[in-house]
């Protein structure tokens, strides 16, 4: 990229400069720290030049958007087109709540819904099952059969809008029943647009809401891809996810290599059924945080898209273009919202979000502020949402695209990420695979690592969070209203599982779970048989507890 | 030091909630720190908690929870320590639990609760410190 | 909320409790051994005679072998037939921070509302006689308790790892294909003492060359004795092969009852009794040592090399007793 000459020149005038004029300055004016680092453990160099990255050649590393390796992007305008979709996770309480709340969002602006489920409903319980105690609707909506799926997308054409379900275990499920309303609603099912999260790899050592053993839990995950490619065109059947990665204590670094070895996972188990890469993978999408260290996370996102494009292309030669994008949703990161000046967390959340913007995401969620707190209100989702358009319509970062190409310091981060990416993904190849590591402990062991050293870091200040451990302030007013949710909720929930159970064809229901059954156990793709099982108004729970029958439960391997 | 004797913990997930960094943070910390560690692992119920407690003969239990659920489990966890005459264990919590719900708690039994944030030398000192004595 | 516990129920109540069956009780004399209290010695002459009932399993490996899954399914199966379990699942202390981990019962939780089971963590620490005698004394409260079945588990990583395990009766040693260490690393000792061998995983494609490893070490070994050490199979997380195991540590029971039984009853008896003669003569003449002074002298030429252990610890015995050893 650089003339060869030019370059011999600077790496002189550098030595040069390290020699002279750089000790004059550091002997008035000390560094802030011995090394600096990233989170990642990259060192920061104090200067990039482009002795830095003198061996990219611009076709070769960074081409133009639109075309391989897409490292500038997917699209060739990216937002000079079509700006990111503003998809704001929601979900709490009854469907009947979680469905205002999707039209108050519709109505403010955004432009793809997002489901959060609360925890019986992800681990595969009806909200009457013991487990269930105390937790019906808190962190998300609880939806245990299809009659709550239709209360939760009253009034919602199913054909205008998009939807992201964050659920992996009973993916399968959600899915069907979505495909159910869908039907109800006469909307085609080649129109109906969305995407489950349905990521089971990441839950055995990252987000830890495993229901079945990896085998099973890989194979249910393949099912919807395989019945997507076959019979829903519109939807993505998998968000390969690093966000729960990054939040259980991972690095950068581990959060890529490690999304992307899951997303080389699903592809080979995808490939094993019998589909050529070219009928799913253009459907595969992803999920990744933004995090704090700003120019960490894009080179990160940008070293992501190359990667995984290069992958698609040689691992698996793929020929479509399409099936070489890596499409990403980002979230702002939970886990570095602070519960004290809780305010600051929008300016947090700002700088995380710019990142994953000149980072080039399709779909971006912004926290709120008061979310180390609660859930958010109507009031701070808002906030979120408004950081999303500020960003969009006044910042100007939109009117050009991948502009910090060219920073050596970015390219050489971005390098960086890809060249150590690479080894970490060679390592897990030759332990024999995902499975295999999972079952190693080689995840759970990295994150543990990592995640207790972060924590060394912050309790030696080597690392400095501000309102925690360094400008704190003694006694703090709480001056946010906390959203509660009534714990009237899981007593009427309950009540309409009785009914539902009591109005229903019985029969029917019994029988379709028994087919159910024996497909588990033949090894046959289950979503057929599961939307049929929905329909007839098997519950959540009577669906996931034939499977753990079949399957059995996960129990975990605990690394500290 | 022949057969001392040691600060025994549990440190227990209860409920539905799988976010376990910091309990397995606060863990290790507790260890290095040179106590005895049991960790239940995830999706506990009241019963197996309180179960585990007895068996092990803990001086204390730390309640590790984010999903908002602690009102609901709680004061079960409490009522069925105090069932097993088990009161003489010291219970503190940590996770997403927001202030205006720590004085119910308290009252409840539990002693201290560590909010996101809190520095693990804190909670080492907090243990070293209130760790029932032992006659 | 009273700031300090209770004070600790007496001696003789809590061996009461155990004998009841009463799990604080058994609990706290659990923690009583543990903390080498005063009380201690008393509990166990008080329990004592209660003992040698139960059948006490030793169950090692190392990680990544399953066992604590295993040992899960074992304790499943038992219940089924009706037995009474009791665990104790051993970890190492760090030698550095003096804190342990205890992380066994994870895989065990679910069993821990079932009033036949009782599960005990104890951490190696730096035990008075070492974590061998604080193990048998546990295995002693478990037995007095009414356990039938009394299991052990360890990592079977090190010297002291064998000693632990010798507290059985049988000792079962689990292994699993493609761990990376191969069978080599079952550490030498084990090999000898084994009664059992497990392959769990057995689903694993190298599974039967696991047990064909196995086979040829033990042909290798030197051991003559009328039990022929039967090397199992078993997938630890579907539970197969397990009633097999079970059945087959019963066999083990009935034949160390016939005859061979007593013989090593008596072998281990000797072994604890000697160890804690040992003990107690060690101490009680090192403290005295000690009070007269003569102790730290000697450390100090045996450091500068002026005498050798032996030969200092023969003067020391011989100023004490005149030249009579």
């Amino acid at each position: 990229m650089f003339d060869e000459e030019k370059v011999k020149e600077i790496a002189k005038e550098r030595r040069r400069w390290e020699k002279t004029t750089l000790p004059n300055w550091v002997k008035q004016c000390p560094e802030r720290q011995k090394e600096f680092r990233n989170h990642s453990g990259m060192i920061i160099k104090g200067v990039y030049t482009p002795e830095d990255i003198e061996e990219m050649d611009y076709m070769r590393d960074l081409g133009f958007p639109g075309e391989y390796p897409f490292t500038r992007g997917l699209h060739a305008t990216m937002y000079r087109g079509r700006l990111w979709t503003m998809r704001m996770f929601a979900g709490y309480g009854t469907a009947e709540d979680t469905n205002k709340r999707f039209k108050y969002l519709l109505s403010e602006g955004e432009t793809g819904l997002s489901t959060a489920f609360d925890y019986p409903t992800i681990m595969g319980y009806d909200s009457d099952h013991p487990m269930a105690r105390g937790e019906v609707g808190v962190c998300g909506v609880a939806v245990s059969s299809l009659k709550d799926m239709e209360t939760l997308f009253d009034g919602i054409p199913l054909d205008k809008v998009t939807t992201s379900m964050t659920i992996n275990g009973p993916a399968p499920i959600l899915l069907a029943m979505y495909v159910a309303v869908g039907d109800k609603q006469n909307v085609p099912r080649e129109k109906l647009g969305g995407t489950t999260q349905n990521d089971n790899l990441k839950e055995f050592f990252a987000q830890k809401l495993c229901i079945f053993p990896p085998k099973p839990s890989l194979k249910l995950s393949t099912d919807v891809i395989e019945y997507c490619a076959r019979h829903l065109p519109r939807w993505n059947p998998i968000s390969i996810s690093g966000y729960h990665i990054r939040e259980a204590g991972a690095t950068a670094l581990q959060e890529l290599a490690f999304t992307l070895y899951d997303g080389i996972t699903y592809v080979e188990s995808t490939l094993e059924r019998g589909l050529k890469v070219d009928e799913f993978a253009h459907r595969l999408s992803f999920f990744f945080a933004s995090h704090n260290d700003f120019f960490e996370e894009i080179a990160k996102f940008r070293a992501a898209r190359r990667l995984w494009a290069k992958i698609m292309k040689e691992r698996f030669h793929a020929k479509n273009p399409r099936s070489m994008w890596m499409r990403m949703h980002v979230q702002t990161s939970g886990c570095t919202l602070t519960a004290q000046q809780p305010l600051n967390n929008i300016v947090r959340t700002t700088i995380q979000a710019l990142a994953a913007v000149l980072g080039g995401t399709q779909s971006l969620h912004t926290n709120s502020f008061d979310e180390a707190l609660c859930l958010p209100t109507e009031e701070s989702v808002r906030v979120a949402l408004r950081t999303q358009q500020i960003i969009a319509y006044e910042s100007g970062v939109t009117n050009t695209v991948d502009p910090l190409a060219g920073s050596y310091y970015v390219e050489a981060l971005t390098n960086e990420m890809e060249e150590k990416a690479m080894e970490y993904i060679q390592k897990i190849d030759d332990m024999g695979g995902a499975i295999e590591a999972i079952e190693k402990g080689f995840f759970q062991r990295e994150i543990a690592e990592s995640a207790y050293r972060y924590q060394r870091e912050l309790e030696e200040k080597k690392r400095i969070i501000v309102g925690v451990n360094e400008y704190t302030v003694e006694e703090e007013e709480c001056p946010i209203k906390l959203l509660r949710v009534d714990p009237k909720i899981e007593k009427e929930q309950v009540e309409r599982l009785q009914k539902l159970k009591r109005e229903r064809d019985n029969r029917k229901v019994r029988a379709v779970l028994e087919k159910l059954h024996y497909a588990a156990e033949k090894d046959e793709n289950l979503m057929p048989t599961i939307i049929e099982a929905v329909k007839a108004y098997a519950t959540l729970g009577e669906i996931t507890e034939v499977l753990r029958k079949v399957y059995g439960e996960y129990k975990e391997l605990i690394i500290i | 030091m022949r057969g001392e004797r040691k600060i025994r913990v549990l440190i227990a997930k209860p409920g539905l909630d799988s976010h376990d960094r910091g309990a397995k943070v606060v863990a290790r910390a507790l260890r290095d720190a040179g106590m005895e560690v049991i960790y239940t692992g995830l999706r506990q119920t009241p019963e197996q908690i309180v179960e585990t407690a007895l068996q092990e003969d803990v001086d204390v239990i730390g309640l590790s929870i984010l999903s908002g659920a602690h009102k609901a489990l709680f004061p079960r966890i409490m009522e069925l320590l105090k069932e097993k005459g088990l009161t003489d264990i010291m219970v503190f919590a940590g996770g997403i639990i927001p202030e205006e719900d720590m004085p119910e708690l308290k009252k409840l039994g539990i002693k201290e609760i560590f909010g996101p944030g809190t520095p693990t030398e804190k909670i080492i000192q907090f243990v070293l410190e209130n760790v029932p004595k032992r006659k | 909320m009273e700031e300090e516990r209770k004070p600790l129920a007496k001696v003789e109540e809590i061996a009461r409790g155990v004998l009841a069956g009463d799990r604080r009780s058994i609990a706290k004399a659990i923690t009583i051994i543990e903390s080498n209290a005063p009380e201690a010695k008393k509990l166990i002459s008080l329990i004592y005679p209660h003992t040698g009932k139960a059948h006490v399993i030793g169950l090692t490996g190392p990680g990544g072998s399953g066992k604590s899954t295993l040992i899960e399914k074992m304790v499943r199966e038992y219940r089924r037939r009706g037995k009474t379990v009791g665990i104790v699942a051993i970890d190492p202390t760090s030698p550095f921070t003096g804190g342990a981990f205890l992380g066994d019962r994870i895989r065990m939780q679910e069993l821990s509302t079932d009033e036949g089971v009782f599960i005990r963590s104890m951490a190696t620490r730096n035990y008075a006689g070492g974590i061998a005698k604080a193990t048998k004394d546990a295995v002693k409260i478990l037995d007095a308790a009414g356990k039938d079945m009394v299991i052990v588990e360890t990592v079977g990583a090190g010297q002291s790892e064998v000693e632990i395990i010798k507290v059985a009766h049988t000792i079962v040693v689990v292994h699993a294909p493609g761990l990376g260490d191969e069978i080599q690393a079952i550490k030498a000792g084990l090999m000898e003492i084994a009664d059992i061998f497990v392959v769990n995983k057995a689903d694993r494609e190298n599974a039967d060359k696991a047990v064909i490893d196995i086979q040829a070490m033990l042909q290798l070994g030197d051991r003559e004795t009328a039990w022929k050490t039967p090397i199992l199979k078993t997938t630890a997380i579907t539970g197969d092969g397990v009633p097999q195991l079970v059945e087959k540590i019963e066999e083990h029971r009935i034949f160390l009852e016939k005859g061979l039984g007593f013989k090593r009853s008596l072998g281990k008896a000797e072994a604890e009794l000697v160890d804690v003669i040992k003990e107690i003569v060690a101490n009680s003449i090192i403290e005295e040592l000690k009070r007269e002074g003569i102790f730290e002298e000697v450390l100090r030429e045996i450091v500068e090399r002026k005498i050798d252990p032996a030969s200092a610890a023969q003067k020391l015995l011989n100023k004490k007793f005149g030249k009579t050893h």
